[in-house]
């Protein structure tokens, strides 16, 4: 079997007296869109910043390809890094940025050259070639840094939180994009990212870290649907756990249940009346405690009778804000699929 | 309510409407502001150089030394064509290029020190290690260079184990103390320029497979330059003015500065004529730094 494109084992990184990571195995595969998801300080940036060889771990061994790089430093590894602030050089155009890798591997000034405006034609910015960086906006900074680690066609690509600087429609459209490049170029991704929206959209595995540990790695389906633990429940998507007391009256078992807000049907006034004993159905009564109009959705928090809150999404089919502002303070009862309801590992 | 209470709240309201009627009034209020200093600059600095120019035009009567108002370029002239002036002009600012060289290359490597490799909570005590001189008195420390550099002095005795003689006073003496005393305008802009290079830059060029030598050539280098710039213009213009050093370690030396200070009493407008250079000079180095981004980064 081929050697993955990334090995972590019993990957650890201490600051002085502060732990950033603790404990990290991980195999990444090749040509793989992975991601690595947690809210900052959770130490996913750290693992990146090792693998890419710019911190040492305090212990553990890092493989690429097969290969051990633990010691090396960041020019004798084959990965390019796509930094969160883009770090052009600003003394150097657009081209001269991405040229640089080039450069000092002597690829002859020629070649340099046609290779850096492919490269910027690839992320459509072959016009900007004669900029400086400060001359040009920020999602076209992020294409120039894009431009500038694919250029030497590593093996592995990290990038570190690239989007986080870009507004939501620049960043919804450079998702579809760098998923595309990905694609094209064959080459393995390792992303950095806070938003899980992000990381479900673009990946084909994500790894939840959480306190310098992963908590779960999965497809992003399986991270969505069965999280692993009550963290990544409530970190990817929204918390909605039902705790043990609320459990045993509405599902009927003791432990920690989840189940995700836009499977819950909000039925108001007359639908109530829909027979509770349903075998496959899961039914909670409760009063709307807040209604938040989102435009293509309302998202309601329904206080529940049993005990605690659950997070219900409506698309707003046939429903106006009014409709929904009117749902205040009402008496509703929530419906879901007996299927949709999963069990969430108590947390040690 | 008391009276005074009744006082004070009158005088704030009125202080209010004073700021109001600022506020609604851009230029007013910017005028207000600007009127003394530009005053100061326009009449004192500016004036005492049209005056410095226009005197240079003038001459002198050669048994009394009285200044006679009479127009005539024979003073510039004489700059041009008698070959000591010309000698010593070209001297002086070959002095200012050799001393702002040698602080650039002695600033660099400390303001990397000061700026990168010490840690962070040394930083401010070594930026206030270099600016303490600054607050020694000039005069104090040029003559404790004419001890060091003086016969026998501490140069010598550094040097004897090479078998090399310290360089005496003289030119050499001059350069080193110029040297000496305009370096912190030369690491201070370096410093703060190193300090707010982003260390993503230095990963970045790393990444992409530069070893630590190239990424200081390629990249820290060429950021930092502007910086450089920015120091040399204080090195280079306080260089250029300066007379008292190579008084006191200079040996016979003359530069710009003895010439126009030695022609002050017997030749007023032949000391103007002789002032106007390091002016003319300075421009013209100004113009080429601006060229370099320096003047923005100062």
């Amino acid at each position: 079997m081929e050697a993955p494109a990334v090995r972590l084992q019993g990957l650890r990184k201490s600051f002085g007296e502060t732990t950033a990571v603790s404990g990290v195995d991980l195999e990444i595969g090749d040509g793989e869109f992975f991601s690595m998801l947690g809210p900052s300080g959770s130490g996913k940036t750290t693992v990146l910043r090792m693998i890419a060889g710019f911190e040492t771990p305090t212990a553990g061994r890092i493989e690429l390809a097969g290969q051990e790089v633990t010691g090396l430093a960041p020019f004798e590894r084959d990965v390019h890094t796509v930094f969160q602030d883009y770090a052009l050089f600003p003394h150097m155009t657009v081209e001269q940025n991405v040229a640089y890798g080039l450069k000092i591997r002597k690829v002859p000034r020629a070649q340099r050259r046609a290779r850096a405006r492919e490269a910027l034609a690839g992320v459509r910015l072959e016009k900007f070639a004669d900029r400086r960086p400060a001359q040009l906006s920020g999602g076209q900074r992020q294409r120039v840094a894009l431009a500038r680690a694919l250029v030497g066609r590593p093996r592995l690509l990290l990038l570190d939180e690239p989007l986080g600087a870009l507004d939501l429609k620049l960043r919804e459209q450079m998702q579809v994009e760098l998923k595309a490049i990905q694609r094209e170029v064959g080459i393995t991704f390792v992303f950095v990212t806070h938003d899980q929206e992000e990381a479900l959209t673009m990946s084909d595995r994500i790894a939840v870290f959480n306190e310098g540990r992963i908590e779960q790695v999965g497809t992003p389906a399986e991270v969505y649907e069965k999280p692993a633990t009550p963290f990544v429940a409530g970190f990817v998507g929204t918390s909605n756990l039902l705790t043990h007391e609320a459990a045993q009256r509405i599902v009927g078992r003791p432990g920690v249940y989840s189940v995700r807000p836009e499977k819950i049907h909000v039925l108001t006034g007359g639908a109530a009346v829909t027979p509770a004993a349903e075998p496959d159905r899961i039914t909670a009564d409760g009063t709307v405690a807040e209604v938040v109009y989102l435009g293509d959705a309302t998202r309601f928090l329904v206080d529940l009778d049993a005990g605690g809150r659950l997070t219900a999404l409506q698309q707003n089919l046939e429903t106006s804000s009014e409709d929904v502002a009117a749902l205040r303070g009402a008496r509703v009862r929530l419906q879901w699929q007996q299927r949709h309801t999963f069990r969430v590992p108590d947390a040690v | 309510m008391t009276p005074s209470h009744t006082v004070r709240t009158a005088g704030r309201s009125r202080v209010r409407r004073l700021a109001g009627a600022l506020h609604r009034r851009p230029r007013l209020r910017l005028s207000l502001l600007l009127t003394a200093p530009l005053l100061w600059l326009a009449v004192l600095y500016l004036g005492s150089l049209a005056v410095l120019f226009v005197s240079a035009f003038w001459t002198t009567n050669s048994f009394t030394s009285e200044v006679v108002k009479v127009w005539s370029t024979d003073n510039f002239e004489a700059l041009f064509t008698t070959p000591v002036f010309r000698q010593v002009i070209w001297r002086s600012i070959g002095v200012a290029l050799a001393v702002t060289a040698l602080c650039a290359v002695i600033a660099l490597p400390i303001a990397f020190y000061t700026a990168r490799v010490a840690r962070p909570r040394w930083r401010p005590l070594l930026v206030v290690a270099i600016l303490t001189p600054l607050w020694a008195s000039y005069l104090v420390k040029v003559y404790a260079w004419r001890l060091i550099l003086s016969e026998g002095g501490l140069a010598d005795w550094l040097l004897a184990p090479l078998g090399l003689d310290g360089p005496g006073y003289g030119l050499t003496a001059a350069v080193v103390t110029l040297t000496y005393l305009w370096l912190p305008y030369m690491i201070l802009p370096i410093h703060t320029a190193l300090e707010q290079l982003p260390d993503n830059l230095l990963d970045a060029s790393a990444d992409l497979g530069a070893r630590p030598g190239r990424t200081l050539r390629s990249v820290v280098l060429p950021v930092v330059l502007p910086s450089v710039a920015a120091g040399s213009v204080f090195t280079f213009s306080l260089s250029l003015g300066d007379y008292i050093t190579v008084q006191i370690v200079g040996g016979k030396t003359q530069l710009i500065g003895n010439l126009v200070y030695s022609n002050i009493e017997l030749n007023l407008p032949m000391a103007a004529a002789l002032g106007t250079v390091p002016v003319v000079v300075i421009v013209v180095y100004l113009l080429a730094m601006r060229r370099t981004g320096a003047l923005s980064s100062l």
